[in-house]
């Protein structure tokens, strides 16, 4: 789950991380007032949007006067901002961020995050902050700087000091640099984070060490024992049918093609994609209706995944370990009865009994396609399509 | 022969008497696993399945002798369990539990790091050598004894690998399902260690997903290490790039992680790589004649 940056830094902040003074704003009076109660000569405005990329699209804008915040506010709330990763639609800001701007003399990349390799939460940093940092590890990487954490200890003062002399502090940022890192540590260790990203770390002002951007992404397994994480979720910024879908215990995300998949499983299901892609289809979405799938849930997969007005067939790939081919079945044929579904219906059944299951298909009277294995499923997808209509 | 787990397994539950518990050690049990009890705390001196009910994993492993565990306890206690069963020293503990905090298996993994016992999972189907010890949930029907060893990231894929080799007549040695999370207990590496050293094993099959380097990791070993030919399938060609937040993620894994980038490291290692799911048994096939 991803918060905002204005969210991050306030967590932050909670923790002893020096960020910029500033205030959220949803209106452009508000935006004003922000500044002039800040104070200063220069203000930034900062579009919180989730996605990355915000100032190649123009979402970070300073202004010079109050009249210049408005602008800038005006500018960006109520807009659609569009960044390299938000898609050509871009994404509606709601609210923008509003701080007095500081003098940088430097900035500096710092993250933490779980490698998969180590199995450790592993610190990252680089002197070369604020550039496009993926290029700076790619080409250079011994510009990146890494420490991992043993969990036995947690982060220990002299790994964050052999970071910051590594990245090129001195003096009495070296000091500094470890009460930060200690703090970040702990606000994620805390809050069950996945990711901390602070980028720019900066030096500013007369020479303290602040954290210009927060970028905090964390485990949705973990929002049970996280209130006050599972309180700065913003549903706006989601996908409303994968919101609906996660609601059901379903995983769904939204493709480009036409063929909607329902499948038990992640694995299975990318491979099911890989199938149709295989015979030449495009798959509408990917969807796991996960384990133990009772038929209200299989129903409410049909349901999301019809909501997608492009998909033209559909196809149920179900290879049942814990859940069981019966009770997909009739979750198969209460969509049908329910939902006057007006597509085609390829479906194939394995596992656990898969005999009852396909007996209850084949004593409906519902035209189900009905496949052998994978490979005949894709077959029998991509043959119905090409003797429908387009 | 198998690897480790066969007709001598003295396997316990944990979370025994709940429902999936229930569910599944029923299935276990007529599969002809060697189930000697289970862990239910509250419930210790109770029957269930006709088999003994213990409030701890110390108690059971005393009374029965049990060498491994399957663990189906709700995941905000799985951790605890998996180190219960570590602690009462368990060989082989196989966590099924989706959903387990990533920072609890952290810890997890830290603490398992320095004892003798070998964790399967979490989020995963289990172990089964076929015919002789299920644990886990998986449609014990669909396997057959045979020489070929599976080894998947994926629960559901590994069915559909046994469902092939099956058909075809291979049949499998031991299949392992490890699980999807990005911190869990054994690897591809481990398994494939495991499999080269078992002269009933004569091939193996590798049921890699997009994401993490292990997949890389496991090529690596395969060209250094494994004889037996292998054949692979990783899924996720045409899954679209994730939606993500932040950079550290891509600075950690470097180049990998993309299906291709790990198709090109298994090819590069000697590995059989199909491209389409419906072809693993074929794949195992074509690797065996080369």
């Amino acid at each position: 789950m991803n918060i905002h940056e204005y969210q991050a830094k306030e967590l932050l902040r909670e923790y002893g991380v020096r960020v910029p003074p500033g205030r959220v704003a949803h209106t452009v009076d508000n935006a004003a007032t922000a500044a002039e109660e800040l104070g200063g000569e220069r203000w930034v405005v900062k579009a919180q949007i989730h996605a990355g990329g915000r100032g190649k699209g123009g979402g970070i804008r300073v202004a010079g006067s109050i009249d210049e915040v408005r602008h800038c506010a005006d500018q960006l709330i109520g807009r659609h901002l569009v960044t390299p990763q938000t898609g050509a639609a871009g994404r509606l800001v709601q609210r923008v961020l509003v701080e007095r701007a500081c003098r940088i003399h430097k900035e500096f990349y710092l993250g933490l995050v779980i490698d998969r390799g180590t199995q450790r939460i592993t610190v990252i940093a680089s002197e070369a902050g604020g550039m496009d940092i993926e290029e700076v590890a790619a080409r250079h990487p011994g510009r990146i700087v890494r420490e991992a954490v043993d969990p036995a200890v947690g982060l220990m003062d002299f790994q964050c000091r052999k970071i910051a002399a590594k990245i090129g502090l001195t003096g009495r940022q070296i000091p500094e640099a470890t009460k930060l890192m200690q703090a970040l540590y702990r606000c994620f260790r805390d809050n069950d984070a996945l990711l901390a990203e602070i980028n720019p770390l900066a030096v500013v002002d007369e020479g303290q060490l602040m954290a210009l951007d927060a970028k905090m992404s964390f485990d949705g397994n973990a929002l049970y024992r996280r209130e006050q994480i599972t309180a700065m979720r913003d549903f706006d910024e989601e996908d409303p049918k994968e919101v609906e879908a996660t609601g059901h215990g379903l995983n769904y995300i939204a493709l480009d093609g036409d063929v909607g998949c329902i499948v038990n499983g992640a694995g299975l299901a990318m491979a099911t994609m890989d199938a149709i892609s295989f015979h030449g289809g495009k798959p509408a979405n990917f969807l796991d209706v996960g384990g133990g799938a009772s038929p209200e849930k299989v129903e409410n997969a049909f349901r999301i995944v019809l909501q997608d007005p492009s998909v033209r067939i559909i196809l149920v790939n179900i290879f049942a370990g814990i859940n069981r081919c019966d009770w997909i079945a009739e979750g198969l044929v209460q969509a049908m009865r329910d939902l006057k579904i007006g597509v085609p219906i390829v479906v194939r059944l394995a596992g656990t009994n898969v005999d009852a299951g396909r007996a209850i298909l084949a004593a409906s009277a519902f035209p189900f396609i009905m496949a052998d294995n994978l490979d005949d499923a894709a077959t029998r997808v991509m043959a119905t399509l090409r003797a429908a209509p387009a | 022969m198998s690897i480790l787990v066969d007709e001598h397994t003295r396997v316990i539950c944990q979370g025994f008497t709940g429902a999936q518990g229930t569910f599944h050690s029923t299935q276990a049990l007529a599969y002809g696993t060697r189930l000697v009890g289970g862990v239910t705390p509250g419930k210790g001196g109770q029957m269930h399945l006709g088999l003994p009910v213990f409030d701890t994993v110390r108690n059971a492993v005393t009374a029965t002798g049990a060498d491994a565990s399957m663990i189906y306890v709700p995941a905000a206690y799985a951790a605890d369990a998996i180190l219960e069963a570590a602690a009462a020293s368990i060989r082989l503990i196989v966590c099924i539990t989706e959903g387990i905090p990533v920072l609890d298996m952290l810890r997890v993994k830290a603490v398992l790091s320095g004892s003798a016992s070998r964790l399967i999972g979490p989020n995963c189907p289990g172990i089964i050598s076929p015919g002789a010890c299920k644990i886990g949930i998986m449609p014990g029907n669909i396997h057959q004894p045979g020489d070929i060893g599976i080894v998947s990231r994926s629960g559901t894929l590994t069915y559909e690998a046994v469902f092939q080799t099956t058909r075809n007549g291979l049949g499998q040695s031991t299949c392992i399902g490890i699980g999807g999370d990005p911190i869990h207990g054994l690897g591809f590496v481990d398994c494939l260690e495991l499999f080269e050293a078992d002269p009933r094993t004569r091939g193996i099959v590798l049921i890699g997903e997009i994401g993490g380097a292990d997949e890389e990791r496991a090529a690596d070993y395969i060209k250094a290490h494994v004889s037996k030919p292998v054949a692979a399938y990783v899924a996720g060609v045409t899954a679209p790039a994730g939606k993500r937040m932040g950079h550290a993620g891509a600075i950690i894994s470097g180049g990998s992680g993309t299906a291709e980038a790990k198709i090109a490291a298994l090819q590069a290692a000697g590995v059989t790589v199909v491209r389409s799911p419906a072809e693993i048994g074929m794949g195992m096939d074509a690797a065996l004649k080369r």
